[in-house]
């Protein structure tokens, strides 16, 4: 199977889905009061990338065995995935009505497996992400399946000891079917990453811990797509990506500004991001 | 205990091709067996727990039986967060481990003792906690373990415990098994200290008290059948554990007490006496041996004769 068969994946595309979806994660943050905004808009471009140009899956068979599998592991940027994975197909558009409702599966954090076609693990406590792959990974060597596992972190999760925990477990097996991509918008909750702990120089760190690294700006759509190929990594060291990016992206108002990691926008800024992203109500 | 459970898991490995061994960098040569029989299927993960968790939950996500080894308090409080979520909220089929709990590694001192262990897993959601009395419990549990649709926590204690079932008994999770019957008091034990407790029945025997033995080898779910039939029929009931008194054996059949109050009421009408044998509060900070430390705490023969003894001659007087 050709990876995302049959999708459109010239780079000018995928910008216009990125665009698309950008003012669906906006509105829903406005409908539903849901927060992490900035984050969502930082990752939306890596998601939309891998979703609609990498990732080997079948929208009508999420379950498939060879499948490639994504794990989300800077959980709170669940409300750009929910819409990623609904206009990729693995759900009807119209779930999402039910968004911040009492007693629907979608909420602020990814569910477990089962509740969401399209959803891998459950996350939401940051650090978790990553082990879980490196576990996904070592149980394809075992079986022989050649798919890959890719995880999404963030910059600030990597606070967390249990990145680098893996990082070093993952090395050490030279596990070349996994990949690690930073979501680096240099904030997390209540400050600037690298003045928090001390994060960069960050690719030369995954470097030191036995990865490949690779830098790219994260919301240029072609770089995405050429470093996320499969052939990428054809060395059997793991692979991190770290993805410049800028929180907010997208809208003048929001960018590289971190109220908007809790902030919900109103009605009139909703309508000014459409104006500036360029898509009609 | 820790050489029958490298034993068995290495025969249930080569049974189960699902079967994954993650140690955290302990048991050197321990499983040199398991290794030459499925080297695919052991990693060392290192000195990590936190993600030697996480790993076993991927694991687990892609269809295996990962099962997790290492020193009771690193396999469990270390990361309980991980237990909590990868393990436990994702309701997956990990075998966690933990050698060495309660105070047998009392001379490593207490970074090294396992006494809140129980407590703490036995609050997870999904969680079965179970605490084999001896080899034959860890033997057949282990075996049972690997048919479970979640996870599974094994408390060890290290090595040398001696049988004491006579043969295989026919444990099932959540049911307790008498290992003597008995018509005066009921003891009730759970984990390694039950040699302890087969001792102090065969002191009150010669003294003319028939007691009962009930081994309660899992704490979650807990057999509360049994426990109303043995609230009828006894009025002393003694628990014997080698645990913090906190969130134990005891402290879960005080809780059940509490939310089934339609029961519990003994011969004549009167509400048993129950006895928690348990580890104090308290950190241990000198020296001490497994024994030593038993000792200190009133884990022994003569602790429990005494305290049975004066409890039922309370309810003489009563």
């Amino acid at each position: 199977m050709t990876i995302a068969s049959g999708l459109p994946s010239d780079p000018a595309h995928l910008e216009h889905i990125a665009r698309t979806l950008r003012v669906r994660i906006i509105e829903n943050s406005h409908r539903t009061g849901t927060p992490h905004l900035g984050s969502c808009l930082s990752s939306v471009d890596i998601l939309t990338a891998l979703y609609f140009g990498i990732l080997d899956i079948d929208p009508q068979a999420p379950d498939a065995e060879r499948r490639d599998r994504f794990i989300l592991s800077k959980g709170h940027g669940v409300p750009a995935l929910f819409q990623v994975l609904a206009l990729r197909g693995f759900f009807p558009e119209n779930w999402l009505d039910s968004y911040g409702q009492d007693g629907s599966p979608f909420s602020e954090h990814p569910p477990i497996p089962g509740r969401i076609p399209g959803i891998e693990a459950a996350t939401g406590s940051l650090g978790h992400g990553l082990p879980i792959g490196v576990g996904m990974a070592l149980a394809d060597r075992i079986t022989h399946n050649s798919r890959r596992v890719v995880v999404l972190l963030g910059d600030g999760e990597c606070n967390e000891g249990t990145i680098w925990e893996a990082a070093m477990l993952a090395a050490s097996q030279r596990l070349g079917n996994l990949v690690a991509i930073v979501d680096y918008n240099k904030w997390q909750g209540t400050g600037r990453t690298d003045d928090i702990m001390a994060l960069a120089p960050l690719a030369d760190k995954w470097r030191a811990f036995g990865w490949d690294a690779v830098e790219i700006d994260g919301h240029d759509m072609g770089r995405l797509l050429d470093e996320l190929t499969p052939t990428r990594q054809e060395n059997g060291r793991p692979l991190a990506v770290v993805a410049h990016t800028v929180k907010g992206k997208g809208v003048s108002f929001m960018e590289d500004d971190n109220n908007w990691h809790y902030r919900i926008p109103t009605a009139d800024e909703v309508h000014e991001a459409r104006r500036q992203l360029g898509i009609g109500a | 205990m820790r050489n029958v459970f490298s034993a068995e898991i290495t025969r249930l490995a080569q049974r189960d091709p699902k079967v994954i061994l993650l140690s955290g960098d302990i048991g050197n040569r321990l499983f040199d067996r398991f290794k030459d029989q499925a080297p695919d299927r052991f990693f060392n993960c290192g000195i990590a727990e936190g993600n030697m968790m996480g790993v076993a939950a991927g694991m687990a996500l892609s269809g295996f039986r990962p099962v997790v080894y290492t020193i009771a308090p690193f396999t469990t409080v270390r990361c309980l967060e991980q237990i909590r979520v990868d393990v436990c909220y994702h309701n997956l089929p990990v075998v966690i481990v933990g050698t060495g709990a309660g105070l047998a590694y009392a001379e490593l001192g207490a970074t090294h003792h396992s006494c809140e262990d129980v407590a703490l897993l036995r609050a997870l959601p999904n969680m079965t906690v179970f605490c084999p009395g001896d080899p034959w419990e860890l033997r057949v549990g282990l075996e049972r373990s690997l048919d479970l649709s979640g996870p599974v926590y094994i408390r060890l204690g290290k090595k040398g415990e001696p049988d004491v079932h006579p043969e295989r008994p026919a444990l099932q999770f959540g049911k307790a098994l008498t290992l003597r019957e008995g018509t005066d008091v009921c003891l009730i034990t759970t984990g390694t200290v039950m040699p302890v407790v087969m001792a102090a029945t065969e002191r009150l025997a010669e003294a003319g008290v028939s007691a009962q033995v009930e081994s309660f080898h899992t704490v979650k779910p807990l057999d509360v059948e049994r426990l109303e039939d043995l609230l009828l029929r006894f009025p002393v009931i003694a628990i014997i554990e080698e645990h913090s008194r906190i969130g134990g054996l005891g402290g879960a059949i005080a809780e059940w007490r509490t939310y089934s109050s339609h029961v519990g009421m003994s011969v004549g009408g009167s509400l048993p006496t129950l006895l928690s044998f348990a580890l104090e509060d308290a950190f241990v900070h000198d020296r001490a041996s497994q024994a030593d430390a038993r000792r200190e705490a009133g884990l022994t023969v003569d602790n429990v004769v005494a305290g049975v003894t004066t409890a039922l001659a309370n309810r003489m007087r009563m």
